[in-house]
């Protein structure tokens, strides 16, 4: 076992226990926490695999940002996790031996998995040679010249997201006050403010 | 990436130019006040596209590195898909304006609806496929909740969005495992490495998850669940958008998986769905004798009308294809005509869905209620109108398929099944006196009623030529 096997195999461990404690953990903050630490993993994985853009990138978007959301949505919203997850328990039995089914399924067919005829090369021929160019340069080449269409389409789909958002939540509410800042700017001061000359001592 | 291919794909952009610049102009001008014109807007940009879709191009296109297929297949599904929306927006606009539910967001959200439907039929690689897919689903379960402030409106959609979430991740890893396996996500290529006969356990897992994803969104049982809790709680407009255009979308999708990277396979997936079509057929005819809410009765009739369309794929012939096509068109324009009739339920202006309100209409409006007798013999396939030489082609597809026990099994089920449309029949004609419904009609919706009842009973002629453009389109689906 050489040393990249070590650290392969201690990432995808801690990935796939910090996914089950996500899924079990009792506090919804732990669980945003393991989330954290799954993303970290996979990112390690990236980098294992030579792909380091993707793999900053996992860090810096998901723990970075998506993640940190995560911590302040579950932080805000006043949800009784414990009650939801009553449910868990029921089911729990079912859902066990399903899942260790389809285990026992997936596991006979990766114990006879074989690629077909010339997979691999069909792979990698789809980019450019990680030793030629950069990893963010073969990205921006498939990405905006091969792919572009579906980098379009993804376009499409985050604006559906963004219209979905606003039709399900924007309200025009009346009686609220909001602020007009040219009307703020505009205002004129002669109206607004009164000049009193005070005289020391005396007071209004 | 050349002008070439991009010629090839100006339908769909057009429709994607025209939703965003309808989008901008209603948000920086009128918002809301403008929405009844948008929707009159985008159905005549459906028409356009859609005249646009069928005179342009000849032949297989292929554009994007095999990314898009532009052929006869993908040309019949997307005028099919178009025409429909367009019937369904034009009758859904005087529905949502008297409910207030008419935002100016509908009528883009169905338009980038339709965009991702038209990828999702001509997607030749599991990448562009999933794309079209999620462009689809995403706008669709934003409309499904588009009634905010109610429960069952929130549900369906909230429902709609997990389920879907769900299967969109089941699609995913029988994508990543046939790509793992093959080494190319282009059909093109995925069917070459599938070649002929036997088929390696991995990729037949993927297989098995994609059949399984996509099920889903055709509403086959038993991936089913979610079909008639989303169709009675959302607003009744949308409801009858799901039950059309999307449908086609995901059959159309379904049979270009099948055929165009599983082709060399037959054998492996038709059992599969075989066995999907009958369980759609029995659990749609059985469940829906006990609903007496007439969106979740049309639920149950969706799903049971997607399993003999499903009958026709497993067949895995030309004829199949073709009947599955035909199946689907005729489908489309039923349920049209019903749901035109769905939408002007109402009582003292509350939108009523239960069937009972129906007692005796023939004698207050004999002509609508002629209309539904009509279609409601058409949906059940009896014998001299339209719906049964849907069903016709489909069954002498199976036969000729080898599958005949398949179509006694449909046969059987439509006979069940011919009971809750007839029910309805018996109330409109033989009912009790009550209070019914006492609604006006809008004038689209009338036109749409009045319009698919004479293509049900004119049709039978010689199918408006439908059959010749599905054959063309099978042949060059299946080689």
């Amino acid at each position: 076992m050489t040393a990249s096997d070590v650290i392969f195999y201690m990432f995808s461990t801690t990935v796939i226990l910090a996914g089950l404690f996500t899924v079990i953990s009792r506090n919804p903050v732990h669980s945003v926490l393991w989330l954290i630490l799954a993303f970290l993993s996979s990112a390690g994985l990236f980098v294992m695999l030579g792909a380091e853009f993707v793999a900053m990138l996992l860090v810096i978007v998901y723990v970075g940002a998506v993640a940190v959301l995560f911590l302040f949505v579950v932080m805000m919203l006043d949800v009784d996790f414990a009650e939801l997850k009553a449910g868990m328990a029921q089911y729990l039995p079912l859902a066990l031996l399903i899942g260790i089914v389809i285990l026992m399924q997936l596991g006979m067919a990766f114990g006879v998995w074989q690629f077909s005829e010339g997979a691999t090369d069909r792979i990698a021929a789809a980019a450019p040679a990680a030793s030629e160019v950069h990893n963010t340069k073969a990205l921006g080449l498939l990405i905006y010249d091969d792919y572009i269409l579906l980098f379009q389409l993804a376009g499409l789909i985050l604006l559906v997201a963004m219209i979905g958002a606003i039709v399900l939540t924007l309200r025009h509410r009346t009686h609220v006050k909001r602020q007009d800042i040219l009307r703020q700017m505009y205002r004129d001061p002669a109206k607004a403010l009164e000049l009193k000359d005070v005289k020391p001592g005396q007071g209004l | 990436m050349t002008s070439a291919d991009i010629s090839i794909l100006l339908p769909e952009i057009f429709l994607a130019v025209y939703a965003m610049g309808a989008l901008l102009l209603a948000v920086y001008t009128g918002k809301d006040a403008l929405a009844s014109k948008i929707v009159w807007a985008t159905v005549a940009a459906f028409v356009v596209a859609s005249f646009w879709v069928a005179q342009n191009g000849e032949g297989t296109n292929v554009a994007f590195g095999g990314m898009i297929i532009d052929d006869a297949f993908a040309r019949f599904a997307k005028v099919t898909i178009l025409l429909s929306g367009a019937a369904v927006l034009a009758m859904s606009e005087s529905y949502m304006s008297k409910r207030g539910l008419l935002r100016f967001e509908y009528p883009i959200l169905v338009t980038l609806a339709s965009v991702g439907m038209m990828v999702m039929v001509s997607a030749g690689d599991l990448m562009a496929l999933y794309m079209g897919l999620e462009l689809q689903s995403l706008a669709l379960y934003v409309v499904a909740s588009l009634r905010r402030d109610s429960a069952r409106s929130t549900e369906a959609g909230l429902k709609y969005f997990v389920l879907g979430a769900l299967s969109s991740g089941l699609l995913l890893y029988g994508a990543s495992l046939t790509y793992g396996y093959a080494g190319t996500t282009l059909f093109s290529g995925i069917v070459d490495a599938a070649g002929h006969g036997e088929l390696s356990l991995g990729l037949l897992f993927g297989l098995v998850f994609l059949i399984t994803g996509l099920a889903f969104k055709v509403s086959a049982v038993p991936f089913h669940m979610w079909t008639p809790d989303v169709y009675e709680g959302s607003p009744t407009a949308v409801t009858a958008f799901f039950a059309t255009a999307p449908k086609v979308a995901a059959m159309g999708l379904f049979a270009r998986v099948m055929f165009d990277a599983f082709g060399g396979v037959i054998g492996d997936w038709g059992q599969i769905v075989a066995l999907l079509s009958v369980l759609s057929m029995f659990l749609g005819g059985i469940a829906a004798i006990g609903q007496r809410n007439i969106k979740r009765l049309m639920a149950y009739s969706s799903i049971a009308h997607m399993g003999f369309a499903l009958m026709g794929l497993a067949a895995g012939t030309i004829g199949g294809v073709q009947a599955m096509l035909i199946y689907m068109a005729i489908y489309v324009t039923m349920n049209i005509g019903t749901f035109a009739f769905i939408l002007s339920m109402e009582r003292d202006g509350e939108p009523v869905t239960d069937i009972g309100s129906l007692n005796m209409l023939s004698r207050k409006e004999p002509g609508k209620a002629f209309a539904m007798l009509v279609l409601l013999f058409s949906l059940a396939g009896v014998p001299p109108l339209v719906g049964f030489f849907g069903k016709f082609y489909v069954l002498t597809a199976a036969v000729d398929a080898g599958l005949a026990w398949l179509a006694v099994a449909g046969v059987i089920a439509s006979v069940i099944g011919a009971f809750y449309y007839l029910r309805i029949v018996f109330y409109m004609y033989f009912g009790e006196d009550r209070d019914g419904i006492d609604g006006q009609m809008a004038p689209a919706a009338w036109v749409c009623l009045m319009g698919s009842a004479a293509i049900m009973v004119l049709g039978v002629i010689n199918l408006f030529g439908v059959d010749g453009f599905a054959l063309a389109a099978a042949e060059t689906l299946v080689n």
